[in-house]
């Protein structure tokens, strides 16, 4: 007996007893269906996280001065100096994995327009700064090295800063706004980001040369930070490693003594962020695979009742030729058709109800085609393993006795 | 040497059952020719499935010798008795056994499903082929669930030819049909028979002796008769002066 004709039997069986196969294939079918939908809703969740990280920069590597010790106390890690204008220099001037490169500082502060004023942060950075946290000017122009040498009194203002201190939609450009005391001539203004995924404004922010806000605001030599883009996503641990040697060497940091800066790229953060929603994912898809087990059970104890059943029927096969591997396929396909066909209807109905959670909850879902694969490989191998027992016992049937079964 | 379909010599089967030995069969030995038609008759419990089961390498006797169109079964496995059953028997049983909700073209072809030399084609074409020959042509595409006891059991019989065996063992065929119904049967054995089939055809009522050409009679698992019958009875004859039952 051939295959095809194998499953011809089989169908030939299920077809003798429909509402009974597909009661058995509903455990399969909620199985696989919640295991689809419940990784796509991770997934999703986990894609979300991940994109509004990345929007935050192309990436970003974050330096900033680290919990170092001196003289046995911890100190805090804003009020370290250990970042200089030098390492800035000697990273840009001896690094080959980053594309761009800013020293940071920064102020809170009020600033004022005439008779508005806002509350916001200026941020002195240098051109790169632009590069590294994917800002583009939409109106006037960046400053430039010049300026940065300069300690020129000139900003780039985001789109909240010109909603609040121009309120009657006058024209930003040229205008002088102050920060604090010091006078500021608005140059650019930035394409507008909206808000992050935490919920801040990313167009609540004054950029001006680092020079002008270390020496004329903040009165200070030392840098905040610096931030950094690798050339790619792949370079950015070598580029971590670059970056913590050049360092080391230039705070004469001994071997086994521990840096006194800190940092952080933005995988890291991604994969910080994102570790959370890995865990629900996992969560999730255990309860669903859970439901499959059971969905199992359901078909091996189906297929129990069906070779039961069919004691007569298969002592007949065999009476006429049926040999012990012919039944047990009889069965095992039997089993299978029903877990791969369940498992069919279970992945239209996960997709289907991961596209309702979208369109209807707005959530973010995404459908990896590695998990229709995956439920699709355990609805088969389900179907086997849970059929094989039952196919097994038919096979090995006496014919005699099959045959005389009442 | 004659044309022996079956040689048994000293066939003995014992069943255990907990601590006792059951000796249902106690040394037979017999041989049947190609195109015999054998009853073999005895009160029940006397064996006669238990020697029909050995014949038809379904079981294994617990010692003696079996030659089935001169191929030793003894030494046969599981899986090489399985196909001498579907190339060279066709059975046939008192409870039919048909599958349910299954055409009786389907429930014929059903042995050439097992047997990976017979095209789809062939299959039907004999299927079909056997369904005429036991008079159920215009039954074809009937469901097993629409048909009578006895058109099931001549499905039964046609599935029993379909592989075109060296002999048809029937275990009480006639068994659970009425008597009209059973002469009809019978009838159709007559014309296999005449065809020159060989059939073994297992029975307690001893009536159905005189339609066959030899009778062995079993009686505690051993032969106490072997008689050939030289005036063998045409069941044609017999059913046609049976009155007609309209049904009242
Ligand atoms: N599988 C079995 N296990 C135990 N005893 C059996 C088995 N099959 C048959 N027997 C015994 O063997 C004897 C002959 O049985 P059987 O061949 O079925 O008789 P018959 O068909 O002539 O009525 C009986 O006593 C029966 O109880
Ligand atoms: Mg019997």
């Amino acid at each position: 007996m051939n295959y095809k004709n194998l499953i011809k039997v089989a169908l030939k069986a299920l077809s003798n007893n429909k509402f009974r196969g597909f009661l058995t294939m509903l455990g399969i079918i909620i199985g696989v269906g919640s295991v689809i939908a419940m990784l796509a809703i991770g997934q999703g969740s986990k894609r979300s996280i991940r994109e509004q990280i990345s929007e935050m920069g192309s990436n970003m590597i974050m330096i900033h001065p680290g919990t170092g010790r001196f003289g046995g106390v911890r100190q805090s890690a804003s009020s370290m100096q250990t970042l200089k204008i030098e390492d800035y220099k000697t990273i840009i001037n001896e690094t080959s994995y980053i594309s761009a490169c800013s020293p940071s500082v920064s102020s809170s502060g009020q600033a004022i327009y005439g008779a508005n004023n806002t509350p916001t942060t200026i941020y002195g950075i240098n051109q790169d700064y632009m590069d590294i946290r994917k800002y583009t000017v939409s109106e006037g122009e960046m400053f430039t090295d010049q300026d940065v040498i300069r300690a020129a009194k000139v900003c780039v203002v985001g789109q909240t800063i010109v909603d609040n201190l121009f309120p009657n939609g006058e024209d930003p450009l040229g205008k002088t706004i102050r920060f604090g005391k010091i006078p500021f001539k608005i140059i650019g203004v930035l394409t507008s980001k909206g808000y992050n995924s935490m919920g801040m404004d990313q167009d609540d922010l004054i950029l001006a040369p680092y020079t002008t806000v270390q020496k004329r605001i903040l009165a200070i030599t030392y840098l905040q930070g610096i931030f950094a883009s690798a050339i790619t996503e792949e370079l950015s641990d070598k580029a971590i490693d670059e970056l913590t040697a050049i360092l080391r060497q230039n705070h004469n940091i001994r071997p086994g003594d521990e840096d006194d800066f800190n940092i952080r790229s933005q995988e890291e953060l991604s994969s910080m962020m994102s570790s959370t929603s890995d865990l629900m994912t996992v969560l999730l898809a255990c309860i669903a695979g859970i439901s499959l087990l059971v969905g199992g059970i359901g078909i091996m104890n189906i297929m129990y009742v069906s070779v039961t059943e069919r004691t007569r029927e298969i002592g007949l096969r065999m009476s006429i030729g049926a040999k012990g591997r012919h039944i047990l396929w009889q069965f095992l396909i039997e089993a299978v058709i029903i877990s791969v066909m369940g498992g069919i209807i279970g992945v239209l109905l996960g997709v289907g109800a991961a596209a309702a959670i979208k369109y209807i909850a707005g959530w973010p879902v995404f459908v990896q085609p590695y998990s229709v694969i995956l439920s699709f490989a355990v609805c088969t191998v389900t179907g086997i393993f849970f059929g094989w027992y039952p196919a097994k016992k038919a096979s090995n049937l006496d014919p005699i006795e099959a045959i005389r079964y009442e | 040497m004659e044309n022996y379909i079956i040689r048994v010599e000293n066939l003995r089967r014992d069943f255990v059952v907990g601590d006792e030995t059951v000796h249902a069969l106690r040394g037979v030995s017999f041989s049947i020719r190609e195109g015999e038609f054998v009853t073999i008759m005895g009160t029940s419990g006397s064996g006669k499935s238990t020697l029909l089961n050995l014949l038809g390498c379904l079981d294994t006797p617990t010692s003696g010798e079996y030659y089935l169109d001169g191929f030793s079964v003894q030494k046969m496995s599981r899986n090489e008795r399985a196909t001498l059953r579907n190339r060279k028997i066709g059975f046939v049983f008192q409870s039919y056994n048909l599958l349910p909700k299954t055409t009786a073209l389907e429930n014929v072809e059903l042995p050439l499903f097992y047997n990976s030399e017979v095209s789809a084609r062939e299959r039907h074409r004999r299927a079909e082929q056997a369904l005429i020959e036991v008079g159920l042509a215009d039954r074809i595409h009937h469901r097993s669930n629409q048909m009578s006891g006895g058109q099931q059991q001549r499905v039964a019989i046609a599935r029993a030819l379909v592989n075109n065996p060296v002999m048809i063992l029937a275990d009480e065929a006639t068994g659970n049909l009425d008597t009209r119904t059973s002469f009809e049967i019978l009838t159709l054995f007559q014309k296999l028979y005449n065809e020159g089939r060989t059939i073994v055809f297992v029975t307690h009522n001893p009536e159905i002796a005189q339609f066959s050409s030899r009778n062995i009679v079993l009686r505690d698992g051993k032969i106490t008769e072997d008689t050939p019958n030289t005036n063998v009875k045409s069941a044609k004859e017999v059913l046609d002066s049976l009155p007609v039952d309209n049904g009242l």
